[in-house]
């Protein structure tokens, strides 16, 4: 047994959607548990995206992303500072480089305003260029989105989660979900752990949603098509050749390459759009990486002297349809959200919302928590009140992105212990730098030693 | 006034060339003198080389890196060299204000002069544009020898080794230490990058030497499992093994010049100098591996001191006008990088007794440099990748006239 006591849920995978629905349905009053597969949460979809909080002016009208997307955002709003979280208001030109572009904005700007985002508007190529003179001559206008805004992908869902946690959830790590048996009344989950009992099952698990739904209901409505995105981020140094977010003119089925700051000081430019079988094959490839690199050099010039810091690919759960597949089987006390493919992180939130008034429907109630605890997201922003600006911070062991040996030690023993270098580098950016662990791979693997499920290193003295 | 804040000269790196800036600085006679440090001990990369041979041309013995880091320190320490460890220098600002991160939170330091001295380091995997699975196993020498040398571990015991320069040598050195045996050692040129008789230490050493063969993917699930390479024949071939060692393909650690004030120069990365090693901004001086990619630890320690007398002139009032100044460039794909990139032909000629150049490729042909699209110079050049091509300064300022100097090869002609 996993664990004698009895949930109102459990969430199948700890993803940022998971991660906002375990918040939200704690705060609501339910005891929720959350499985989580990996060693470490976010290591699925949600471990590479490219941490844009969006407005969802470009999403399908009357959608259900559309809704969750701006729920998303209006809540981000109003817990951000609670929560200690960042928003940088970067804003986003859709720039335009062809004139069939240029003249497809006006629909652009008309879907905005049909979605609610009225401050949309057309500029041309030299307002454009006046407020991002790096911008290559060849734009030609753009759709000017004041709303869209920056946020640390991985200090957002964790502060999600650990707000559950510390509200009472339970979260259970390396603990991946095999069977289960729904008696009309509860269910048994059997994990890699043991079993668990809950009454209401809400299966995130990103890019084995169908998966899951197969095994523990025996049918599934909705396949996932994992979709890889490659990007590639330059060096800090090269953040300051755009201000705002560099879109471009959406295709049917991809946002496109979008070239973006991060809230982590970077520049970085992606994602592709590769559909594919596999849902574990996050690698990167050369010529797709060079194709990166000179889609970017295309549209910002001066990143052709600019170094590459890192490489990364992320797997989008898709499915053979746009919008999401959120659904409820109130026979069966099940919800499913599948098929959220690209806007999880903006549409967490609201997804969250949306799913606890599915749960309700289905005739549960518990009581809202009157005065929840809020822990503080971790502080990996650039420009915010980092740790190695305050006192008695150890010392620096990643000196490229200035992570502090206090900052190791607190995701070593927190709520969500790091358990892997993976986890590790979402919950400090260790060795997410310019020199990849070249200065500090050896320290860490001196301070991770005992927490690791693979260690770094071993002694040299090991058999 | 003596709070620490304010100094004479700060050198930010306690690598050879730092500590011999530094010691030649107290040996001039300036007083205040301090290297920021951010590891936990100066000495810079030779400290984790526990293998010789270092000190030929400092203490003219053959020592290990780590016993020849310690005694750079030693003798910077005896010199009266302020050495601050733990300090990173997080920002560079105009006229020498260095914004520092320490063990005791933030503080800030102002400086008459400052010596950039921060080195180089390998090209990682993502750089390098790798193809293949985001495994745990993939790492740089340098990352590898502070492993083995300052914290006794290993992370694999039978990687491939990427790359035939003089660090991939030292990579074998180093998995001997730890008892890792290295599979290959794969090089992508027909040849191997250093100095014969490399070229067959290797196999002396028991690690199968693959030239002409190109990495073509890491594959792995959670760990290196293999990789795939292609032979001088265009096939593919996996070979198993669990890590890979990435060397070489140095690359100055620029990042204070380059998201600060100072310009820097794509072709070698680093700040851009002229012969005494001034940067952009008057209060900045540049020294050592940072200035290009790679040279020897000893050479670096030469530089770094001669840089140390060209501050303390330069405090003194001794050098000349850094303007008007010839800019020196390279237009052929041939020619990597120049350096100095600046300089100043109207005085005396002083400073770097050479201009420093190096080729990416086998070359064969006639090294020239013109001024004002005139050649003004010229020398048979026969060399390889990684092997330094040096130019005398004091020729090529008598052969220039006003204008700038631009480097060239032209093919022989018989």
């Amino acid at each position: 047994m996993l664990d004698h006591a009895q949930y109102d849920v459990v969430v199948i995978g700890a993803g940022v959607v998971g991660c906002a629905i375990a918040r939200r349905f704690t705060l609501e009053g339910a005891r929720v548990a959350v499985l989580e597969k990996a060693t470490d949460i976010l290591d699925g979809a949600s471990k590479a995206n490219s941490a844009i909080l969006h407005t969802g002016f470009d999403a399908p009208n009357g959608s259900l992303e559309l809704q969750c997307v701006r729920a998303g955002y209006a809540e981000y709003q109003s817990i951000r500072d609670g929560l200690g979280l960042v928003q940088d208001h970067a804003s986003a030109y859709v720039v335009a480089w062809t004139p069939e572009e240029l003249r497809g904005l006006e629909s652009i700007q008309r879907k905005a305003h049909q979605n609610g985002i009225t401050d949309v508007q057309l500029v041309d190529a030299a307002t454009l260029r006046k407020s991002e003179p790096n911008l290559s001559a060849n734009a030609l206008g753009a759709a000017f989105v004041p709303g869209e805004s920056l946020i640390d992908p991985w200090s957002a869902p964790y502060v999600y989660l650990r707000q559950a946690i510390e509200n009472g959830a339970k979260v259970f790590t390396s603990c991946g979900v095999t069977g289960g048996e729904f008696d009309g009344e509860r269910w048994c989950i059997d994990t890699s752990m043991g079993q668990i009992r809950g009454r209401t099952v809400i299966n995130c698990a990103g890019l084995y949603g169908d998966a899951v739904d197969q095994t523990l209901l025996g049918e599934v409505d909705f396949q996932i098509k994992p979709r890889k995105g490659q990007f590639v981020v330059f060096d800090k140094a090269a953040s300051k050749l755009v201000s705002a977010i560099i879109l471009p003119v959406p295709s049917e089925t991809t946002k496109g390459i979008v070239v973006f700051r991060t809230v982590f000081g970077n520049l970085a430019v992606g994602p592709t759009a590769e559909e594919q079988h596999s849902r574990t094959d996050a690698s990167t490839d050369e010529a797709t990486l060079k194709a990166l690199i000179a889609d970017g050099v295309a549209k910002i010039p001066a990143l052709k002297d600019m170094p590459v810091t890192a490489t990364y690919a992320g797997l989008r759960p898709a499915s053979e349809q746009k919008d999401y597949r959120i659904s409820s089987k109130p026979e069966q006390n099940w919800v499913t959200v599948g098929g959220i493919r690209s806007t999880g992180l903006s549409g967490a939130l609201g997804i969250a919302q949306h799913v606890y008034g599915l749960y309700a429907a289905m005739g549960a109630s518990h009581e809202r928590l009157s005065d929840p605890v809020r822990p503080q997201a971790n502080m990996l922003s650039e420009t915010g009140p980092r740790d190695w600006k305050r006192e008695q911070c150890g010392e620096v062991v990643c000196h490229c992105e200035l992570v502090t040996r206090r900052e190791i030690a607190v995701a070593l023993s927190g709520p969500l212990p790091a358990r892997s270098l993976a986890g590790l580098k979402r919950q400090t950016r260790a060795t997410m730098g310019r020199c990849q662990g070249f200065y500090c791979a050896a320290r860490l693997a001196e301070l991770t030693d005992g927490c690791f499920d693979r260690p770094m290193a071993r002694s040299i003295t090991d058999e | 006034m003596s709070d620490g804040r304010h100094m004479d000269v700060a050198i930010i790196g306690g690598g050879p060339a730092g500590l011999a800036a530094a010691t030649a600085l107290k040996s001039a006679g300036v007083e205040r003198v301090v290297v920021l440090e951010r590891e936990a001990e100066a000495g810079g990369i030779p400290r984790h080389c526990g293998h010789p041979p270092f000190g030929l041309r400092e203490f003219r013995r053959i020592m290990k890196g780590s016993t020849y880091a310690a005694r750079l320190v030693a003798a910077a320490k005896r010199a009266g060299v302020e050495i601050r460890t733990l300090t990173t220098v997080v920002e560079a600002h105009e006229g020498g204000r260095l914004l520092l991160a320490t063990p005791e939170g933030m503080s800030e330091l102002t400086a008459k002069r400052v010596i950039l001295a921060t080195g180089v380091r390998e090209t990682p995997r993502s750089a390098r544009l790798v193809s293949g699975a985001r495994v745990s196993g993939v790492m740089n020498t340098g990352a590898l020898q502070s492993m083995v040398y300052l914290k006794k571990r290993r992370p694999f015991k039978r990687p491939v080794i990427i790359g035939s320069e003089l660090v991939a040598f030292s990579a074998i050195l180093t998995c001997r230490h730890a008892g890792i045996r290295p599979v290959a050692m794969i090089e992508a040129n027909k040849g191997v990058t250093a100095r014969w008789p490399s070229a067959v230490f290797p196999t002396l050493m028991g690690v199968a030497l693959m030239t002409d063969t190109q990495l073509v993917e890491i594959i792995g699930d959670a760990d290196v499992e293999a990789v795939m390479l292609k032979g001088p024949d265009g096939t593919q071939r996996r070979l198993d093994c669990d890590g890979v060692i990435l060397s070489g393909q140095f690359t100055p650690e620029a990042a204070l010049a380059r998201c600060g004030h100072l310009v820097v120069d794509p072709a070698t990365g680093g700040p851009r100098v002229d012969q005494w090693g001034r940067t952009s901004d008057r209060a900045y001086f540049a020294t050592g591996n940072l200035l290009r990619p790679v040279e020897t630890a000893g050479w670096s320690w030469a530089e770094g001191r001669r840089a140390g007398h060209w501050v303390a002139q330069d405090l003194a009032g001794q050098l000349p006008e850094p303007d008007p100044s010839a800019r020196v460039s390279v237009s052929d794909s041939r020619l990597r990088y120049v350096m100095p990139q600046n300089i100043v032909l109207s005085s005396k000629v002083g400073g770097m007794n050479d201009v420093q150049l190096r080729v990416g490729q086998n070359v064969d042909g006639e090294l020239i440099a013109e001024c004002n699209g005139k050649k003004v110079w010229g020398r048979r050049l026969r060399t390889g990748p990684e092997r330094r091509v040096l130019v005398q300064t004091r020729e090529l300022a008598a052969a220039c006239e006003e204008g700038d100097i631009e480097f060239k090869i032209s093919e022989p002609t018989d």
